[in-house]
């Protein structure tokens, strides 16, 4: 067995990229903290269709995670991004273990409706409640660090260098677990779930894990985007978010841990090209890229990193 | 008691509204496997055409009862030129593909169409306001509704009866029906399954821009219409069971009519009760409420 | 079709004018933020670009009537940075950090949605970037907390719905009993639904809401809740219903008598008033979100701004393009009195905001006073009128005009406290 090149490659990056980023243009910081934080909801997608699973939903948990960090900035005046980020993590993966009861019964086009259904649910009853801003959603405190509140200049700095930690952590314990016998059961579900059941492993219980997973990545997520972007609102939850989700999911390929935040990176790049060069017809340069990718790359974008290997 | 009918006609005109928008959907996903999301495309390009080629006409003296027949030959002329184009064009090659993929690639071509769209019509609404007050109204209590609105009904019925009779008493779709059971069998058989995808995709969305082309009359044609569709079409036909023509009738009759009665005496919850009705169905019977069964594979 | 030829015509010719004039000054990158896709890009986005581009090509060309007849700002002439509002708020912070550390632009003008000024406001002011928001409603962005870099020309949401309160008190005096709304379920809706319930409890006391209708945003379909409403009885129908929304419900609430024996008032009204006049009855109460449209002051700025929107994209000027004429003359203001107060030297970023602050300048509305939010936020007056047809053309009728300091509340109050006070003056 050749020797797994990933934790090496993750950590070569996140050393570029700390070290680059007090150099790097301000805009390309915010950039990449935006991609990091998709990157999280994308790498539990890339968990979930690894055994065949789509959830047009996923945006449910990247919302929770940002209210549940939005609410304890607006409660309890906390900004520390660890925190946030921790909080985003576990309101959402509780959240998804109970769920999960429910949700781990589906396959399919079922499995992906019924999360996009609870997702809208979330997303009617955030735009009820107007003590949390309605539709306009609310603002959160600016970031720190262990109470720690760094000049102007260098705050993007801090929130990338933390969410890049985190998401190289993620990505290495994602890595590990795919390695472990639950986590290779994955193809074997996607393929044949009876065949899995008759070797007498549970593809349902496989896949409650899988869900809470997923959804803890996308809480942890959605918690940093909203620490990072510094405003949150219910469309986080709405069904086009969860489509531009899976959007990355399908861009990047499920090759590889660090696929989820290359396909961030670009679609972000992508969408901000296009605004910028085509303001008003931006969506059709998205969908064609979009198409162009499915067409000539069927494994996304990491099988052009990978095809040099797999030969 | 006024009420109670109220909410019994209002849900009724909501049903053949959501029905006729959403029937394509469960053929074409029936048939193909495909979640089409291109289905919104079609309903925004019926109601764009409708709206703008019966506007013109009578504008230069159309009689204004033409106009029904109008909407409906603007919703077959787009839909034959768009939909073989789409289908030949672009999805025939995917076949192959993840019934994932084949989403996201209806994905793209719907936010290329929503620029195409814009790119045609502009962004400012077009209206044809005539044919909805044409036939005059009728009164229930103090409610006046248009008669219009029994147009919708009746398109809705006609779509439903006829898609019926074309499956179970035509050969074509009997043929079809086998596709949708079995598309490989179907294949074995010498059933040229080609040719009923493009049928299939075409006929379907149709179905999506006549739904487009008789709601302009009562709506403000502008960009983003065909938003809206997608997913409430999607929660119709999951409530019914993906694939399945009864079911597509009554998820689109239950939707309409708890949405109806929502408005009525709950009228907070309208933002999200179809959603509700969808996963509290969807946890009880996992397929939707008329879902074929599944063969288990080993 | 002929429309986007000329915006590529237009974006053509403010690409190219800079060029020619760089030997005189820098021009000045002004980012424009406005919805050129999705639904608000009909009514308000458009509308709102194609002002913008009128106002960056005349003023270039030096063609605007006095006191705006310099050209550019004070001799530097404007480029403009279009970007599209739509995407949500993530893209569009994201997009406004593109514009400021990557494109390098010297300003912002921008927004509709109130979604997106309160994302943005917060990082203009970590950017440290003057930002001029022209359209959005919402009254938080200023009552929430201060902003040195962040100002807005138009008038909240609240003016609308408190003048809507005082036309149908004085245009049905004493006759109100019972209201009912049918507004969108989002903020705007919930926000302008909310203060026009309370202003009319304080104008009306004793009057009971009948019912109060909340569709999904953009549901199309609206015979349920018309049902309602006319079921309702009620004396007075409030909505603010805009664009396709609203349009439906004109459209879908006319044959079915929604407009008879009551007063319907529709606070966006004037943005569909030309577009549906063959469907809207003699006596809808109409609004314009201000003094705009129909209710524009008959003054030499308004006549030039209205003939050359009228002349070149064959409508007339709705209140969007309005905000964003006023939004782009008032910074023109801001900027010019502070290059007189630098002594005619190009002034600093800083220099700028000190003189936008509590700055009364003229648009084709008339006088925008930044009187609230520490002289950040602008005060109008507003007007409201009733529907009438002449010879078969849409005119307003009955035009009653509420003095800025009337519906709008002083300085550091809140908008629903001071609604609560009884309009309480300081």
């Amino acid at each position: 067995m050749r020797r797994d090149l990933t934790p090496r490659t993750l950590a070569l990056i996140v050393a570029a990229i700390l070290a680059a980023g007090p150099f790097a243009p301000q805009w390309t910081v915010f950039l990449l903290t935006v991609a990091l934080a998709k990157g999280l909801v994308v790498l539990g997608l890339m968990i979930l269709l690894r055994c065949g699973l789509v959830s047009f939903g996923q945006a449910l948990y990247y919302c929770i995670g940002a209210y549940a960090a939005g609410l304890l900035g607006l409660r309890y005046e906390v900004s520390g991004v660890f925190t946030l980020m921790l909080a985003g993590m576990l309101a959402s993966g509780a959240t998804a273990f109970v769920l999960g009861f429910l949700l781990a019964r589906y396959r399919s086009i079922f499995f992906g409706l019924l999360s996009l259904a609870i997702s809208m649910i979330l997303y009617g009853l955030l735009v009820k409640t107007e003590a949390l801003g309605s539709s306009d959603g609310f603002n959160l405190l600016p970031s720190t660090l262990a109470g720690f509140r760094p000049a102007d200049a260098w705050v993007r700095y801090m929130v990338l260098a933390v969410a890049v930690v985190v998401a190289f952590v993620a990505a290495l314990l994602v890595n590990r677990y795919l390695k472990t016998p639950l986590g290779r059961l994955a193809p074997a579900i996607k393929d044949n779930e009876i065949r899995v059941e008759y070797m007498g492993a549970s593809a349902r219980h496989a896949i409650h894990v899988k869900y809470v997973i997923a959804a803890a990545l996308a809480g942890l997520g959605g918690a940093l985007a909203a620490t990072t972007v510094g405003h949150i609102d219910p469309e986080m939850a709405y069904w086009t978010t969860s489509g531009e989700f899976i959007f990355i999911t399908i861009l990047a390929g499920t090759g590889n841990v660090i696929a989820p935040f290359l396909g961030a990176l670009i679609f972000g790049i992508i969408q901000s090209v296009a605004f910028d060069i085509s303001p008003n017809t931006w969506q059709m340069v998205l969908g064609s890229s979009l198409l162009v990718v499915i067409v000539f790359l069927p494994n996304g974008l990491w099988s052009l990193f990978s095809r040099g290997k797999a030969s | 008691m006024e009420q109670l009918l109220a909410v019994l006609i209002d849900g009724i005109i909501y049903s053949a509204w959501l029905f006729v928008a959403a029937v394509g959907l469960t053929l074409i996903y029936g048939v193909m496997k495909i979640v089409n999301v291109t289905h919104g495309s079609f309903y925004a390009l019926g109601a764009y055409a409708a709206a703008s080629i019966t506007g013109a006409l009578l504008a230069h003296g159309m009689p204004p009862y033409l106009s029904y027949a109008v909407l409906l030959g603007s919703a077959v002329l787009v839909s034959v030129i768009v939909a073989p184009l789409i289908e030949r064009g672009i999805l025939r090659f995917m076949y192959a593909k993840d019934e994932v993929v084949i989403l996201l690639i209806t994905y793209a071509l719907f936010l290329i169409l929503e620029d195409v769209i814009k790119l045609i019509w502009g962004v400012n609404p077009y209206f044809i306001a005539e044919p909805y007050g044409l036939l005059g109204s009728f009164d229930i209590g103090d409610l006046t509704y248009p008669y219009y609105n029994m147009i919708l009904v009746g398109v809705a019925i006609a779509c439903g009866v006829g898609l019926a009779w074309m499956l179970n008493h035509t050969r074509t779709g009997k043929l079809l029906v086998a596709v949708i059971h079995d598309t490989e069998i179907s294949r074995a058989m010498g059933i040229n399954v080609d040719r009923f995808y493009l049928f299939t995709f075409t006929f379907g969305s149709l179905l999506a821009a006549i739904g487009g082309a008789y709601t302009a009359p009562t709506v403000s044609v502008v960009p983003g219409l065909g938003v809206e569709v997608i997913v409430l079409s999607f929660a119709v036909v999951v409530i019914g069971g993906l694939g399945s023509l009864p079911g597509a009738a009554l998820g689109a009759v239950i939707v309409g009519l708890v949405r109806s009665a929502t408005i009525h005496y709950l009228p907070q919850a309208e933002l999200f009760v179809i959603y509700l009705v969808m996963a509290a169905v969807l946890a009880f019977r996992p397929r939707g409420l008329f879902s074929l069964a599944e063969a288990r594979k080993i | 079709m002929n429309a986007f030829k000329k915006a590529v015509a237009a974006a053509v010719v403010a690409a190219l004018v800079p060029a020619f004039a760089a030997a005189q000054e820098a021009p000045l990158k002004i980012g424009v933020v406005s919805f050129l896709s999705g639904a608000a890009a009909g009514p308000f986005g458009v509308p709102a670009r194609n002002s913008a581009e009128i106002m960056f090509e005349m003023l270039n060309a030096g063609k605007v009537p006095a006191p705006y007849a310099t050209k550019g700002f004070g001799g530097a002439l404007l480029h403009m940075n279009l970007v599209d509002e739509s995407g949500g708020t993530t893209t569009q912070v994201t997009e406004f950090r593109n514009m400021v550390q990557r494109d390098n632009v010297d300003m912002v003008i921008g927004y509709i949605s109130s979604g997106s000024c309160l994302g943005i406001a917060p990082v203009a002011e970590e950017l440290k970037k003057l930002t001029v928001f022209f359209d959005c409603g919402t009254p938080r962005i200023f009552e929430e907390r201060g902003y040195k870099y962040v100002f807005r020309t138009a008038a909240t949401a609240t003016m609308d719905s408190v003048g809507a309160a005082l036309y149908v008190r004085d245009l049905r005096k004493g006759k109100i009993k019972t209201i009912a709304g049918i507004n969108q379920n989002y903020a705007w809706g919930q926000d302008s639904w909310s203060d026009f319930e309370a202003s009319m409890k304080q104008l009306e006391p004793g009057v009971k809401v009948a019912t109060s209708q909340m569709p999904k945003l953009f549901a199309g379909q609206y015979n349920a809740e018309i049902s309602t409403v006319l079921a309702a009885k009620a004396d007075v129908v409030h909505s603010s219903f805009w664009d396709g929304d609203l349009e439906a419900l004109i459209l879908q609430g006319g044959p079915r008598g929604l407009f008879k024996h009551r007063t319907v008032i529709l606070t966006t009204g004037e943005t569909a008033m030309y577009k549906l006049a063959g469907s809207i009855p003699d006596g809808v109460v109409i609004g314009a979100r201000g003094p705009y449209g129909p209710y524009a002051p008959n003054n030499e700025l308004n006549k030039w701004f209205s003939k050359t929107f009228q002349d070149r994209y064959g409508v007339p000027p709705n209140y969007a393009a309005y905000h964003m004429a006023q939004a782009i003359l008032g910074t023109k203001a801001a900027w010019e009195k502070a290059l007189a107060a630098n002594g005619g030297k190009r002034p600093s970023q800083d220099q700028v905001i000190a003189a936008f602050e509590h700055l009364t300048f003229e648009s084709p509305a008339g006088k925008v006073e930044m009187a609230i939010g520490a002289g950040h936020q602008a005060i109008t007056e507003t007007a409201y009128g009733v529907t009438r047809k002449v010879h078969g053309k849409m005119t307003v009728a009955n035009v009653k005009r509420y003095p800025a300091e009337m519906v709008n509340p002083p300085d550091g109050v809140k908008a629903a406290d001071w609604i609560a006070s009884g309009f309480k003056k300081k």
